[in-house]
């Protein structure tokens, strides 16, 4: 039943999934979101639910695990951070390719290489520009909270299995860290194989009954039949980006300066636009919720309103270039960040808005 | 006598089984992965599981195994088959699930996940046609190659103080705890293809038993890697591919022979 609790992010969206009915967890330990499989292993939701828990050989066994259960039909998901999320990436664009529906959360943290075990979101690039090889892009969740950690999991599998796509939940490791009260929601059932052959079963491989045979694959040797398996994964995409965009704005209406972020730089982001409004300047915050598909056109009519924006994330700047493009150089857009697993202060970006954008 | 009058039930001693398609086969003249394609799909409709059978098909010559195999198949990223498999097992325990795999996808890039399906007794059948050569990217060193032997990779033949040696992949396995049955055959004749229809049967069975995982190679031909004639390349394997993969059970009943 439904219940308030005070959970790590990482414990939060472990909880949900079993929560979510999801059938499937495999993954592989990586600091910071190694809670999410501890979680799941201390549970044993095998009793709980029947949802099956597994810790695979590599990032690489667990998403091709993942592609397994989605194959039939399952509600699957798989976490990591950053390097792992990297292994899983040829995966990931096999997901997308033989268009099965799966739930991948990356838990972020610096990089390149093995980088640092701190919080970063230097994988923007990695999550909404494809990511993995081939003409393919992933649904993308910023949550930026605890409670969003826990949310984001069902609204994730909902996507997923509304387009037979893979999905992101795109965190990183001071959300996964961080502890906050939660509101967990009641226990959903998990789908029964019944259900699951009535509901799939023009897809999914579930055995070959009075039918004819399903066949999960992503290769297609002739080059007419993969253009059109390309150009239905482009309709899905243009689909997203008509009936499920998600963004907040926070005291925009009036806003003369505009802050983008999502993410726990978004949480930050809205505790510098208090400050600002402290000393009398109109700043207002854009949070994108999903960071594929984006908020173009919102951004794009912001720029009538607004003088200049501020791009900030915990990273190098990466964003900023979907802001630019959004706005096409109609008002000043500059980035803010800091990397090395360092999070920025409210009176950092403040100060950097001040200095780069309201001068 | 019309012709059609000689094709009746009451007169036909062979068919091809109704498991697999129509569709004609993509494999060479002369190679084998069509006789050990049959032989999987004869066992499983002869045990009438065919409704309960998923298959998950690799990255190589039997990539599109699906095309021929009249059941439901999932199609693997390379090497990664036993983590495909090992998941519908996990989540659908009461299917039969089976990979069929070759060489450089069961025992080169795949090695991890072999040996972790296998270390696991994942519940499933993994067939391994070793033909000792990449033949889909066209003839290029597999893991498996012998010393000396030729490929567009090793042009001077296989040199082992450089390239490693043939990996025996079955025998590794068989250490496994996990793994139940081992063993390993050919289909390049008559003799060889009725030995292993029965020890894919017993694999199969050993799945309805849940007996965990079970292993079976089949040493076979690629007479246009090997750049042979089909029976030259049988009468190759027979000499050279037998002596250093010899054929014979390896583990049954999850004891080593």
């Amino acid at each position: 039943m439904a219940e308030l609790k005070l959970m790590k992010g990482n414990e939060a969206l472990a909880e949900a999934a079993i929560r979510a009915g999801a059938d499937a967890y495999f993954g592989y330990p990586i600091t910071p979101q190694s809670e999410v499989i501890e979680y799941l292993m201390t549970e044993h939701p095998e009793d709980r639910t029947g949802m099956v828990v597994l810790q695979a050989e590599s990032e690489i066994a667990a998403i091709n695990m993942v592609y397994g259960a989605a194959s039939t039909g399952k509600k699957v998901l798989t976490s990591s951070s950053s390097p792992g999320i990297s292994l899983k990436l040829e995966g990931i664009s096999y997901l997308a390719g033989a268009e099965l529906p799966a739930v991948i959360v990356n838990v972020v943290r610096g990089g390149p290489g093995l980088g640092t075990i701190q919080p970063s979101q230097a994988d923007y690039f990695q999550s909404v520009k494809g990511g993995g090889h081939g003409d393919y892009k992933l649904y993308v969740l910023a949550p930026s909270s605890v409670q969003e950690m826990a949310d984001f999991v069902e609204d994730a599998f909902d996507i997923a299995f509304k387009y037979r796509a893979p999905v992101l939940i795109l965190s990183d490791g001071l959300i996964g860290q961080m502890m906050e009260k939660v509101n967990l929601k009641d226990q959903k059932e998990r789908m029964s194989n019944e259900e699951l052959i009535e509901n799939y079963g023009d897809w999914a491989v579930t055995g070959k009954t009075n039918r004819e045979r399903n066949i999960i694959t992503s290769l297609d040797l002739q080059s007419e039949k993969m253009e059109a398996r390309v150009r239905r994964l482009m309709k899905k995409y243009e689909q997203m980006e008509k009936e499920d965009l998600r963004f907040e704005k926070i005291m925009c209406d009036d806003a003369e300066y505009l802050i983008v972020a999502y993410g726990s730089s978004a949480r930050i982001s809205q505790k510098a636009v208090e400050l600002a409004r402290e000393k009398g300047l109109k700043v207002g915050l854009l949070r994108p919720i999903t960071l594929f598909p984006y908020p173009k056109q919102e951004l794009f009519e912001l720029a009538d309103q607004v003088k200049g924006i501020l791009s900030v994330e915990l990273n190098a700047g990466q964003m900023v270039e979907d802001v630019q493009l959004s706005v096409q150089f109609k008002v000043p857009v500059e980035h803010f960040g800091r990397t090395g697993g360092i999070i920025h202060t409210p009176e950092e970006i403040l100060e950097a808005l001040e200095q780069k954008i309201i001068k | 006598m019309d012709i059609l009058e000689i094709i009746k039930p009451e007169n036909q001693v062979f068919c091809k089984t109704k498991l697999m398609t129509d569709t004609p086969l993509s494999y060479c003249p002369g190679c084998g992965h069509g006789t050990a394609h049959n032989l999987t799909m004869e066992v499983i409709d002869e045990m009438g599981i065919s409704e309960d059978t998923i298959g998950v098909a690799p990255v190589g010559c039997s990539v599109l195994a699906y095309d021929f195999m009249n059941i439901d198949i999932t199609q693997a990223a390379h090497g990664r088959a036993p983590a495909v498999a090992t998941a519908i097992a996990r989540t659908w325990p009461e299917k039969y699930v089976f990979t069929y795999q070759g060489d450089g996808d069961l025992a080169a890039i795949g090695t991890a996940e072999t040996i972790h399906a296998c270390n696991r007794g994942e519940n499933i059948v993994i067939i391994f046609v070793n033909n000792g050569i990449y033949g889909m990217t066209g003839g290029q060193m597999a893991p498996t190659t012998l010393e000396g032997m030729k490929s567009s990779t090793s042009p001077f033949g296989r040199d082992i103080s450089t390239m490693g040696s043939p990996l025996k992949m079955t025998e590794l396995v068989a250490n496994l705890p996990g793994v139940y049955y081992v063993t390993r055959q050919a289909v390049h004749n008559h003799k060889s293809a009725r030995k292993a229809k029965k020890a894919i049967k017993k694999a199969f069975e050993n799945t309805r038993l849940r007996k965990g995982l079970s292993f079976v190679e089949i040493v076979s031909n690629c007479n246009s890697g090997w750049k042979m004639t089909p029976n030259e390349s049988n009468i190759w394997m027979e000499e050279n591919m037998f002596p250093y993969f010899p054929l014979g059970d390896i583990k049954v009943d999850g004891k080593l022979k």
